[in-house]
């Protein structure tokens, strides 16, 4: 997909996308106001939230949580709320503290 | 050339334009007066004489939506209607532009209700005319029939991939018997040629995201570039015009002048009054009174430059408005022809700029910079466009 469309004369007509996996480079991010810090200290690796992630941000490496995708995470909270209480390994803190 | 001289009605001469084009799907929901063009096209389907795909569906919504998906998949598609029912339709028209699908419509001109009416005028295919169709109006049978045969080559022209909606006025045309010429099935086909499809949805081996969300990052950018194919559509519709006239005889453009070089006063109509109205034009010639007539033909592109030049030497214009358009300020065909007669003749200038479409931000500075650049073209005696876009990606 051609980054930096600087023309309307460089898109394609009618908007069709024409390539797969494009969702990738739709940076959704930057709408989030609150960011999940994950604890791999506390972590059990149940992989709970990466399965209820409802944006694939969760990434996993060896079969374990590596880290989260910032660029695309919403901040829902969902993976936070998800994650077993008795393990709480990831918290919801306010987007602005790390402006 | 094979022609043959029959008695059709509009609609008659309709469904056989739609035959001899032979569209891979017609999806459709009856309306009065439009219901015959697919009642009777229906019977050409149950008799074999077409290929189509008919898919008689639930609503007129459903008719756009299906007509949508199937020339999204590839195939070249028609549909018909009327009134409630393009109003019905209103929703998908901007999408099918929206996605540049050369989709063809008969629409048969109708009274929006309330109160409900059954009869002739233009409020349905008005409420259509900034989603992004051209329009072609038709004076009687030979030009519906003409204009359809033509709509599949300017809507799947290159330059253009627009949906086109040619119509008929109800009753007084759609149900009015007269002579028309009919083409031969071969000579219509050969002129249409077949449809290729700039991406069709049904090649596996490049699949395609349609319909994708575009926020204000590029949305502007692709209605920019919807807004370039309505203004190229103008060449085709002459480019196909004059094709047609060399293969058919009739050749056609974006208005009909009806004497109209001498005249002292003109009238400026769209579809069957201009028949009407050149009986008036010859009963004032004859009581003295140097009368002419300007039918508009194409009024989605509007060829404001075109008809303004027509009517430069004509001191009394009389415009001949079938639907209000309720903004205290007369008709659209009024109000569309006075904006272009009068551009180059006001004391002020008067210039405007396209901004902010789908939420596209407009800054301070843009505003200041506008501005400042029209006073000074002014002081420096220097032109400036008249009509421009503001803060899309040129
Ligand atoms: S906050 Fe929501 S979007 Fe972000 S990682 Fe957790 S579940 Fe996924
Ligand atoms: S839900 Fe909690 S414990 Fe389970 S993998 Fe995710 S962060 Fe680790």
């Amino acid at each position: 997909m051609k980054e930096n469309i600087n023309s309307w004369k460089d898109l394609p007509i009618g908007g069709i996308v024409d390539e797969p996996g494009t969702a990738m480079a739709y940076k959704t991010g930057d709408w989030r106001t609150l960011r999940p810090i994950h604890n791999s200290e506390k972590c059990i690796n149940c992989l709970a939230c990466w399965i209820y992630c409802p944006d694939s941000a969760i990434i996993l490496k060896d079969g374990k949580v590596e880290s989260i995708d910032l660029e695309h995470c919403k901040g829902c909270g969902i993976c936070a709320h998800e994650c077993p209480p008795k393990v709480k390994a990831i918290e919801m803190v306010d987007e602005a503290d790390f402006r | 050339m094979g022609k043959t001289r029959v008695a059709r009605t509009g609609n008659e001469a309709m469904a056989e334009a739609i035959r001899q084009i032979n569209p891979d799907v017609v999806a459709a929901y009856p309306i009065t007066p439009a219901t015959e063009v697919m009642q009777i096209f229906a019977t050409y389907v149950a008799d074999g004489l077409v290929d189509t795909e008919l898919v008689p569906t639930e609503s007129e919504h459903s008719a756009m939506s299906a007509a949508i998906g199937a020339q999204v998949a590839g195939a070249r598609t028609m549909t018909a209607t009327s009134s409630q029912g393009l109003a019905l339709m209103y929703e998908m028209l901007y999408i099918a532009a929206g996605l540049r699908l050369p989709l063809i419509m008969a629409e048969v001109n109708r009274a929006l209700s309330a109160p409900i009416n059954i009869h002739c005028d233009h409020g349905d295919t008005m409420g259509g005319r900034d989603a992004g169709w051209i329009q072609i109006f038709s004076e009687n049978s030979q030009e519906a029939y003409d204009n359809l045969i033509q709509a599949v080559r300017i809507a799947e022209h290159s330059d253009v991939l627009l949906p086109i909606m040619v119509t008929t006025d109800g009753f007084i045309i759609s149900h009015a018997m007269e002579d028309i010429d009919i083409y031969s099935d071969g000579e219509v086909r050969d002129f249409i040629g077949t449809y290729k499809p700039l991406q069709p949805a049904l090649d596996y081996k490049k699949p395609i995201t349609v319909g994708s969300i575009d926020f204000v990052d590029y949305y502007f950018e692709h209605r920019r570039a919807l807004a370039q194919a309505m203004s190229n559509a103008k060449n085709a519709i002459l480019e196909v015009g004059r094709e047609f006239g060399s293969k058919f005889g009739q050749e056609y453009g974006f208005y009909e002048a009806y004497k109209l070089d001498d005249a002292e006063v003109a009238m400026v109509c769209l579809g069957s009054t201009a028949g009407t109205g050149k009986d008036a034009v010859d009963n004032l010639r004859k009581r003295g009174i140097k009368a002419g007539l300007l039918k508009v033909r194409v009024f989605r592109p509007f060829p404001a430059e075109e008809l303004a030049a027509r009517l430069k030497d004509v001191p009394q214009i009389c415009v001949l408005d079938r639907s209000d358009a309720l903004a205290a300020t007369g008709g659209p065909l009024y109000a569309e022809l006075l904006a272009a007669m009068f551009e180059d003749r006001a004391d002020h200038t008067v210039i405007n700029r396209i901004y902010g479409l789908g939420g596209r931000d407009i800054k301070v500075g843009e505003i200041e910079e506008l501005l400042s650049s029209q006073v000074s073209a002014a002081a420096g005696g220097k032109s400036i466009d008249r009509i421009g876009y503001l803060g899309v990606r040129e």
